[in-house]
């Protein structure tokens, strides 16, 4: 078991969400949409140079700014 | 006694389809999160026993986050104080987790509630069952499955509206998404489905080495249509309509006016050759409804059928996603894409279009810059037309400052504009077929608001053209520019007068220079400065309307200095 950062995860990967770095709007705001601690999410796709991150959290797709991403971790 | 329905749910699960159901009210429904972004009203039943329907923003918490998560969570506030209201809360099938959240928010707010079970065609589709029942008896409140698109189980909804209760489910706030696990657990079940090629295809949209090239291929034909639309529409039906039923009507009401007074003029305008031409004619019944209706029309039809349609099938967010990068040079996110790439069609929708951004400052930048740097086709062809002789030794210089004027000036304009670009963070919906219907309503409903909205500012501009003319003061402007322009921009007396038409209407403009004789390096300095100094017209009353009067100013200045700047340095450089 592997902690990493979403943004480090390759395209196709699963983990499962141990925590996001930020204030508590931040995280309310990801939580609202189902990034929070515990969920399962795969990774879609990566867009070159620092480009938004696209993950599946459940049957939800998610693009999630490279900056948010940075700051939400998983263990593979 | 209800007074009240309140439609709340996470964004993007079909409220304001649902409203439109309730209440025949048409409203904007799209394939992406927030659509509505306003609240929107309309009613059910009738005299005494009349409800109003409130299509509130969609939220996924009652801890607003965003200016539109407030706005909904402010009515329902006003709504539990009131004790006249029940909630509509819409519910995705095929989220049930995400959306449950809300809906426990929802139960421990002191108003009755009835759950409409959305998407739920979708969600078996999709291989989830959901045992209603349980899901009833769980919460304590009415659930309805609906499809709203189709309509199905509407009927049911509204003949349950009023057992709408107040739930009696309860738990600890700090274990809601245990909670939510646990009924989720209990009611829902999975049928494990593979990958469908629609999923893989979709898949193959978003990643960056396919779906780039894959969007380059939607953008071209996305704009391809659009032109073959419009062109075709014009061609085919307006013109003629114009030309032969129209002038010969509008001929008999000069014959009775009477050539060459006032009122001639601001009614019929200028008769060229003794007849009515409806692109240099000005006046209200002539140039003034032609422009709008004749030529810009067709256009509208064009840009919003293409835009509704990808609006619905859910290519948007994938492609803000692709091109996010690219848009940050200028300051804006991926969705500014579109509003840029449609106003290479017309600047009017173009400018429309902004509204696909969330914030003041990115709408700015954008509607700006378009208005800066992107000839509208009228426009464009002209160009074409005018400098194709000279092959690309004309046309490369025009078209060339011009893509450097919107990176350059869309990175200046990134660094001195006041305002947050958020990053990008949304939900991307799934692929959905169009519906036909919707569709249809959809687009009749822009057409609606365009003639209702932007037609009447079109006379009125054309109306004050004439009164401007008669007063003198546009001659008067033409003579205190003139030394300007022959000066800085190296162009005749005689340009001035293409450039003040061009206030007016650019393709126009550009067709007077033809006549007066200018040499390559005036012809693509006019055609450059005219594209950039100033909307035109039926643009400029579309900026007017959605940047207010204090940022059309702020714009106009960036505008007419960068028009200056540009023009000043071809002049040098050439």
């Amino acid at each position: 078991m592997t902690e990493l950062r979403l943004t480090d995860m390759q395209a196709g990967q699963t983990g499962k969400v141990t925590r996001v770095h930020g204030g508590h709007g931040f995280r309310r705001r990801l939580e609202a949409l189902g990034m929070r601690p515990g969920m399962k999410v795969t990774k879609v796709s990566g867009q070159i140079m620092r480009g938004p991150i696209v993950v599946k959290i459940g049957n939800t797709q998610i693009a999630i700014g490279f900056g948010m991403a940075y700051r939400v971790f998983v263990e593979v | 006694m209800i007074k009240k329905i309140l439609l709340i749910g996470n964004p993007n699960v079909g409220k304001s389809v649902i409203f439109s159901r309730l209440t025949g009210v048409r409203v904007i429904a799209s394939n992406y999160p927030g659509t509505t972004v306003e609240f929107c009203r309309g009613c059910i039943g009738s005299g005494a026993e009349k409800i109003d329907v409130v299509d509130v923003p969609g939220t996924y918490s009652l801890d607003p986050t965003s200016p539109a998560e407030r706005v909904a969570v402010a009515m329902l506030d006003r709504a539990v104080e009131a004790k006249d209201s029940i909630a509509v809360n819409v519910l995705d099938a095929t989220n049930l987790e995400r959306n449950l959240n809300l809906t426990l928010q929802l139960l421990k707010k002191d108003i009755p509630v009835i759950v409409a079970l959305n998407l739920w065609d979708e969600a078996k589709h999709i291989g989830i069952t959901i045992d209603v029942n349980t899901l009833e008896k769980t919460l304590g409140v009415p659930i309805v499955a609906t499809v709203a698109i189709t309509g199905e189980g509407i009927k049911e909804l509204v003949n349950r509206l009023g057992d709408a209760a107040k739930g009696e489910y309860s738990y600890d706030n700090d274990e809601r998404w245990h909670e939510v696990g646990r009924i989720v657990d209990r009611v829902q079940s999975i049928k494990h489905k593979h990958h469908t090629v629609g999923e893989r295809l979709g898949d193959l949209t978003i990643h960056p080495w396919t779906g780039i090239p894959i969007a380059f291929v939607i953008l071209f034909l996305l704009f391809f249509v659009i032109r073959f639309i419009g062109e075709g529409l014009i061609a085919y039906i307006t013109e003629p309509f114009f030309g032969n039923i129209w002038a010969p009507l509008i001929m008999q009401v000069s014959r009775v006016i009477g050539p060459g007074n006032l009122l001639h003029k601001i009614i019929i305008g200028e008769l060229i050759d003794g007849a009515i031409d409806f692109q240099q004619s000005f006046g209200i019944l002539t140039t003034g409804l032609y422009v709008p209706i004749g030529a810009v029309l067709p256009y509208i039809f064009a840009f919003y059928l293409v835009l509704s349609i990808l609006e619905d099938t859910g290519y948007l967010p994938r492609l803000a996603v692709l091109l996010d990068n690219t848009l940050h040079i200028i300051g804006l996110h991926g969705m500014a894409i579109v509003p840029m790439f449609l106003a290479a069609g017309c600047n009017v929708p173009g400018v429309l279009a902004t509204r696909i951004l969330e914030t003041k400052r990115e709408r700015f930048i954008a509607a700006t810059l378009m208005s800066i740097s992107i000839p509208c086709v009228a426009q464009t062809a002209m160009i074409t037309g005018l400098l194709g002789k000279y092959g690309a030794r004309g046309l490369f210089p025009v078209f060339a400052t011009l893509i450097v004027v919107w990176l350059v000036a869309g990175n200046i304009l990134r660094l001195l504009v006041k305002g947050e670009s958020p990053e990008i963070f949304t939900e991307i919906p799934p692929y959905r077929l169009p519906h036909l219907m919707t569709l249809i309503k959809k687009v009749w409903m822009r057409i609606h608001w365009f003639l209702h909205e932007a037609v009447p500012f079109v006379l009125l501009g054309v109306f004050a053209v004439n009164i401007l003319y008669a007063l003198g003061v546009i001659t008067w402007l033409g003579n205190i520019t003139g030394p300007i322009t022959t000066r800085l921009l190296g162009l005749p007396l005689k340009a001035v007068g293409a450039l003040l038409i061009g206030f007016f209407r650019k393709d126009i403009a550009v067709g007077m220079l033809a006549p007066l004789g200018l040499t390559l390096k005036q012809l693509i300095i006019a055609s450059v400065v005219l594209t950039m100094y100033f909307p035109c017209i039926a643009t400029f009353v579309v900026l007017l309307k959605e940047l207010g009067i204090v940022d059309m100013f702020k714009a106009a200045f960036v505008m007419i200095s960068s028009a200056l700047i540009v023009g000043g340095l071809l002049n040098v450089i050439l």
